[in-house]
């Protein structure tokens, strides 16, 4: 079973002083998909990858990435693994091409196979007609692709994405997501993380992050499905004296307003949600529209990550 | 008038931001108070135009009263300390050559005789004439003026009792000081200055993140990026001789295959040090501010500026932990007079220690880098 895993952590955790930066990750990821962390700014995203590539030694627990340990292994893992920074890594003083001739290099790669596999990557991530420009003048949609060509010239069997479409346009972004669909499709393994819903909803499996800790795993519909809340939308034109009424009344973990719509989560215990809310909008006298809802990942996401939090008045 | 408040009020508000930036970044605080403090320090103590007690070697083939009167008179003017005693003149010019000593006082057999009849100098100094400094403090022993003991036997005395010979520049042209120490200054800019930036710049610039997540190991890393600047020393060293010697007539009495070579201990010592500071600083601007930290007593304690001999003891001891010191006594010992690599090995063996314990606390840090 673990030959199907890409990677499988116990306990994972790692410290910085007195923070907490990973508590205590157990994963399995299984191999040829695109597994998503999805998680605020802070959730220990980044710090997870970095442990996983043996950037980082964990504090705690164990990690075995394409049946290696890490940190261990790690120096046997290098030739495998993918890497693509939040920041833009590769040299904005060199052009290209030359990004791409180092990087052959330093993975040994023979003169001619190299060659012959940049001429490929520039097709393929459409940099052709830039191969000579200089990488710190590239748009940020081409700075990505260049980067994912750096991350995939080695054909790594596993592939870590940090954010990486953090400062690209929503048509790159879709494009770069082909680009993934294709290479897990040639057998590569994916890890990205993402802070953007519509991404997170894009991959195979989902590990939800929040303060260092996996709060919810599981395929993107699944979790949509399996939501540990009832999602409650109301239509008003006096949203502010609705979601001051909303959030007063009993088994109301949270409203957010999505336009001129607002979306109650509400605890799953309470029967006929969307009853119960309307009754208490018009008890405070607002006009409004009540119907169930179907779940989205940021429902999700949100009964996720809001619950341990509670007791705060 | 409120617009000119305002206007204060935004001053101030910058001002104080500034302050709270150099609050938060400690190294360059330290700079406000460290430079001042450091500087007045080099100066005040370790910088002594007037030069004394150097070193110096006696060949006294007279061997009379008069002749160690002499050699005491000599030693009690304080610019020279006799530390060596030699049995000719051939073995005081090659203590010169070594470096053991700056200035050589030969006496001769004939040193009565020639006393006695006064009409030239009875005793020669032998003078290492690379530094003009050295040269300048000696000739005031020229016309020592004979002492009360020798009572009024040689009152009639008019030639002065020393002749001077600088050996190694005997023009007396400073270029040819000035020169080959000035290799020793160029590389030690270079090669500092370059690595230190080097690693930190690929640290602020993201690329290092990368780097360490490919098959590059630690010291792969840090040899590849060493080596390209150690061509370009070479490369600045050659056109820096190549200079003197074509506009400034400087020779170069040594091999220059063991210049080379000395040059390597040096040239790998300026290296580990500026990798020492890229795996301690942040920035590169920390990386500037650190290099030229330690360019300030490089430039002044290292025999660049000021002679080491004329130097307080724990000034001295600073110089000899800095790889410029040793190197211009390399590169002086070899270029002006010609000394051997075996003549210099000492300070070669001192380059060679500084490079092993920087690079392994390059090596060290670097590591804990990581995490």
């Amino acid at each position: 079973m673990s030959a199907e895993l890409a990677i499988r952590t116990r306990g994972l955790t790692r410290r910085f002083g007195a923070l907490t930066a990973v508590d205590h990750v157990d994963l399995e990821i299984p191999r040829r998909a695109i597994y998503g962390f999805l998680g605020p700014n802070g959730s220990g995203k980044s710090t997870t990858i970095r442990m996983l590539c043996g950037l980082l030694t964990p504090s705690e627990g164990e990690a075995t990435v394409l049946g290696l340990e890490v940190p261990r292994d790690a120096e046997k893992l290098r030739r495998k693994l993918g890497y693509m920074t939040q920041r833009f890594s590769l040299y904005e003083d060199l052009s290209v091409r030359e990004n791409l001739e180092f990087l052959a290099e330093i993975y040994s790669l023979p003169a001619a196979a190299a060659r012959a596999r940049i001429e490929v990557l520039l097709d393929e991530f459409q940099l052709r007609d830039r191969t000579e420009q200089r990488a710190g003048t590239l748009s940020g949609g081409q700075k990505q692709r260049l980067a994912l060509a750096g991350a995939t010239l080695h054909e790594p069997e596993l592939l870590f994405l940090d954010e990486p479409t953090s400062a690209v346009d929503p048509q790159s972004r879709r494009d770069f997501w082909e680009t993934l669909y294709d290479l897990v499709e040639r057998g590569t393994t994916i890890l990205v993380s993402t802070h953007f819903m519509d991404e997170a909803e894009r991959c195979h499996g989902l590990a939800i992050l929040d303060r260092g800790r996996v709060v919810a795993a599981g395929a993107p519909d699944r979790l949509m499905r399996d939501i540990d809340a009832a999602v409650v939308e109301v239509e008003t034109d006096a949203p502010r004296a609705a979601r001051t009424a909303l959030e007063a009344s009993a088994g109301v973990r949270s409203v957010a307003q999505v336009g001129v719509r607002l979306r109650a989560l509400v605890d799953p215990a309470v029967t006929d949600p969307a009853g119960r809310l309307a009754a208490a909008l018009r008890e405070s006298r607002v006009d409004a529209r009540v119907a169930p809802a179907r779940a989205s990942l940021e429902d999700v996401f949100v009964a996720a990550t809001q619950r341990p939090a509670e007791p705060a008045p | 008038m409120s617009r000119w408040r305002e206007s204060l009020g935004r001053v101030a508000a910058i001002a104080h931001k500034e302050l709270q930036h150099l609050h938060r970044d400690r190294l360059t605080g330290g700079m406000v108070a460290g430079v001042p403090l450091m500087m007045t320090l080099l100066f005040g103590y370790a910088i002594n135009q007037d030069v004394r007690h150097l070193r110096a070697g006696v060949a006294d083939l007279a061997g009379t009263q008069s002749s160690r009167w002499l050699v005491a008179d000599a030693q009690a003017t304080q610019v020279i300390d006799v530390v060596v005693a030699a049995r000719s003149v051939h073995e005081l010019e090659s203590l010169l050559r070594e470096g053991a000593i700056s200035v050589g006082i030969a006496i001769p057999h004939d040193f009565e005789r020639r006393r006695g009849r006064g009409d030239r100098a009875s005793a020669q100094l032998l003078v290492d004439g690379g530094d003009p400094v050295v040269l300048a403090a000696v000739k005031g022993l020229v016309s020592l003026p004979p002492s009360d003991r020798e009572g009024t036997r040689h009152a009639m005395v008019s030639a002065p009792v020393f002749e001077l010979r600088a050996y190694y520049n005997p023009e007396r042209r400073s270029p040819v000081h000035i020169v080959p120490a000035l290799c020793g200054v160029i590389l030690t800019l270079t090669l500092v200055l370059f690595t230190a930036v080097a690693i930190v710049r690929e640290r602020e610039r993201g690329n290092l993140e990368l780097l360490i997540t490919t098959p590059v190991q630690t010291p792969e890393l840090m040899l590849g990026k060493i080596l390209p600047y150690v061509a370009i020393g070479y490369a600045q060293m050659s056109l820096i001789l190549l200079l003197g010697r074509v506009l400034f007539d400087v020779p170069i009495a040594g091999n220059l295959g063991s210049l080379y070579l000395g040059a390597g201990a040096f040239v790998a010592a300026a290296l580990t040090l500026g990798l020492l500071i890229s795996t301690v600083a942040q920035t590169q601007f920390q990386a500037f501010q650190m290099a030229f930290v330690s360019f300030l007593p490089q430039i002044l304690l290292s025999g660049f500026m000021f002679p080491y001999d004329g130097m307080p003891r724990p000034a001295q001891w600073l110089a000899e932990v800095l790889p410029l010191t040793h190197f211009l006594r390399i590169v002086r010992g070899i270029v002006l007079r010609g000394a051997t690599l075996g003549d210099v090995r000492a300070e070669i063996y001192a380059l060679l220690i500084f490079f092993s314990v920087a690079f392994t606390l390059a090596l060290l840090r670097f590591r804990k880098r990581l995490d």
